[in-house]
């Protein structure tokens, strides 16, 4: 599904040059459930913008569904965000003046999906994230863990290849973060391959595979025996 | 443009933000309002002003006849020519497009008026209504010669102030009987000339009337002209320039007299005289015109800075937008589209408001120096499209630039 080569990634930082990723080599296949790992600065958020087409890497190839990456216009490379990727961010990242249902009826809109319909797609995934009774509240009358359902249930709208969560319980408690890790694990269960970028050794247990990233490069990758989150719920 | 799912979007967008939705409305219909009342008080200064000095500009088109000096198809030198109402109602005929004021008078130099044991010998003339704007004369009591008058043959005058005062003394002078000629005539009205004295030893009567009770048959003396106002002076030489050649062909072959026989019948042109008051005209205009031009320019850039800052409210928004699939044009599109949609709608609130609001009080105004201050409707339109299009091309620099930011920057948290 994913096949990343020798990727580099350096920003400029006034006059230096701050060298972040230094030839990292993966591949992911279809249904894996990815945590990527490492402290702060290890480049494993650069990453994940890099393979969420937010961010375009210096030198490298990127293959995404056996679609290579490269050089893409923002045109085109909206059109592949839209079709191939859906995104969790810690901050949840939803429009604040839209309600959970046309929040998640949003990538719809850009498919140009007419209205009616993708009210009723936006309504099938809230039912699925467990808000279907939540689906006209404002994000602001949503608790936190709620606001990240809605935005998982966002992602998957758009029946996405891959889902890149960046941090995805970096904002909410303990008990709430094993809730979303739950409906993740249960996504994935389904077929979807997922990403999860964390530094919480706990949310990574409960993924199937942990990459370890440590100043740009991957210092381990391993297969690990995944820890379902319903145990703790 | 006519995308309705676009428009849903953007009345969504609008109706959960009514307060950005609100301030921008304001800042446009105010600055629409703003401009139209300062074009509409420009104009009716301008008004105003041109009122007050328009009577010494108007440039009066004067014919006079005489004798023929020249030898003309047969005809010998030395013939007087006589205007007759036909030389009058020809040239109204043609020209009457090009006439703001016309008359033709019947003028007698000597006449014994006399009203009671009081009486002098004074001027009597036959004229039409509009005379009383071609002699540049003020009616100070009662009315000047109306249509009716004419149509009547009424025995009617209007007198100069200097022989209301030889004739009545401080006797009130309006509805009293004076005979001219031994003939009766009822005043109606009293009127001063800054001339001075010696046109106001003059007697106005209705030219019908003057020519059947003195015996004029269907004779006239001279003609007078005042052509319509034009912008600048150099038009309106011109074409006054070219009234008088044509004027004068006209009457000329009409009464067989040689096309260069200037002492038979002459055409004078006081036009020349009108180029002070067409220079203040175009002042005022300039003035105005650069007073508007600044309005506007301040309000473009009011409107320009609303939009940078909507746009910069919104940079997370796009970001997330674009994460999820929007591309870079529709992001444009969707900042546009709003804009244009909020700037159009507020900025003709601002003009009907401006609009009527000139309409009301307008007319209110009571000063010597302003008068209908109106607008041109499609000057205001005109400025309301510049505006929604300054809007426009205002916000489509920062939307361009937005939707050129990469969305990990614009999703970055502060």
């Amino acid at each position: 599904m994913i096949e990343i080569k020798d990727l580099h990634k350096s920003y400029k930082m006034g006059s230096s040059e701050l060298h972040v990723l230094k030839g990292i080599n993966f591949n992911i296949k279809e249904g894996e459930l990815v945590a990527i790992m490492g402290s702060s600065g290890s480049g494993k958020s650069t990453l994940l913008n890099i393979l969420g087409i937010l961010d375009e890497a210096d030198s490298g190839n990127y293959i995404l569904d056996n679609v290579p990456i490269k050089n893409l216009n923002e045109t085109i490379a909206s059109k592949y965000r839209n079709q191939f990727l859906g995104f969790v961010f810690q901050s949840f990242n939803l429009i604040n003046y839209k309600s959970a249902l046309d929040n998640v009826a949003m990538p719809l809109y850009y498919q140009g999906i007419k209205r009616k319909e993708r009210n009723e797609i936006a309504m099938n995934f809230l039912e699925k994230v467990g808000l279907s009774s939540h689906s006209h509240h404002l994000p602001n009358e949503l608790s936190g863990g709620q606001k990240q359902r809605v935005a998982i249930a966002r992602a998957l709208a758009s029946n996405p290849k891959v889902l890149l969560a960046d941090e995805p319980t970096g904002a909410l408690d303990t008990k709430t973060s094993y809730e979303v890790m739950e409906l993740i694990q249960g996504i994935n269960d389904e077929g979807k391959t997922i990403l999860i970028v964390t530094h919480e050794p706990d949310i990574a247990a409960m993924c199937k595979r942990n990459v370890v990233l440590k100043d740009g490069l991957i210092i381990d990758d391993k297969l690990v025996e995944q820890v379902r989150a319903s145990a703790y719920v | 443009m006519f995308n309705v799912e676009r428009w849903q979007e953007i009345f969504e967008a609008i109706a959960k933000n009514k307060l950005r939705t609100f301030l921008t409305g304001i800042s446009v219909a105010s600055g629409i309002f703003i401009l139209v009342i300062l074009l509409g008080v420009g104009k009716g200064l301008q008004n105003g002003i041109s009122k007050q000095f328009e009577r010494d500009a108007d440039g009066i088109i004067e014919v006079w006849s005489g004798t023929t000096t020249k030898e003309y198809k047969g005809l010998n030198p030395g013939r007087q020519i006589q205007f007759r109402n036909s030389d009058y109602n020809i040239s109204v005929q043609k020209f009457g497009d090009q006439l703001e004021k016309k008359a033709s008078t019947y003028n007698f130099w000597n006449g014994l008026i006399s009203y009671g044991k009081e009486s002098g010998n004074y001027q009597y003339r036959g004229v039409y209504p509009d005379y009383i704007v071609i002699e540049n004369g003020t009616i100070i009591k009662g009315r000047f010669i109306n249509n009716s008058d004419l149509i009547n043959n009424e025995k009617v005058a209007v007198i100069g102030l200097k022989i209301k005062q030889d004739l009545f003394k401080d006797k009130e002078a309006l509805g009293e009987q004076i005979a001219i000629n031994n003939i009766n005539f009822k005043i109606v009205g009293v009127f001063t000339d800054p001339a001075g004295e010696r046109e106001e030893t003059r007697a106005y009567l209705p030219i019908t009337t003057t020519q059947r009770a003195f015996g004029g048959g269907d004779k006239i003396s001279n003609l007078f002209y005042i052509l319509h106002k034009k912008d600048t002076y150099e038009e309106a030489l011109a074409e006054s320039t070219k009234f008088s050649k044509e004027l004068n062909q006209l009457l000329k072959s009409k009464n067989v007299v040689a096309p260069d026989d200037e002492s038979a019948i002459s055409v004078h042109n006081s036009v020349e005289n009108a180029k002070q008051f067409y220079d203040l005209n175009l002042y005022i205009r300039l003035f105005f015109w650069w007073v508007g031009i600044c309005t506007i320019i301040a309000g473009v850039v009011g409107v320009s800075n609303i939009m940078l800052i909507i746009v910069k409210e919104r940079t997370k928004e796009i970001g997330i937008r674009k994460a999820l699939g929007a591309s870079p044009l529709s992001i444009i599109g969707m900042i546009l589209h709003e804009s244009i949609f909020i700037t159009s709608i507020s900025g003709f609130v601002g003009l009907l408001a401006s609009l009527s609001l000139l309409e009301l009080v307008g007319p209110q105004v009571k000063s010597e120096y302003f008068l209908n201050p109106e607008v041109d409707f499609s000057v205001a339109i005109t400025t309301l499209v510049l505006l929604v299009l300054a809007g426009a091309i205002a916000g489509f620099f920062p939307a361009y630039r937005a939707a050129k930011i990469k969305p990990i920057v614009a999703l970055r948290d502060e």
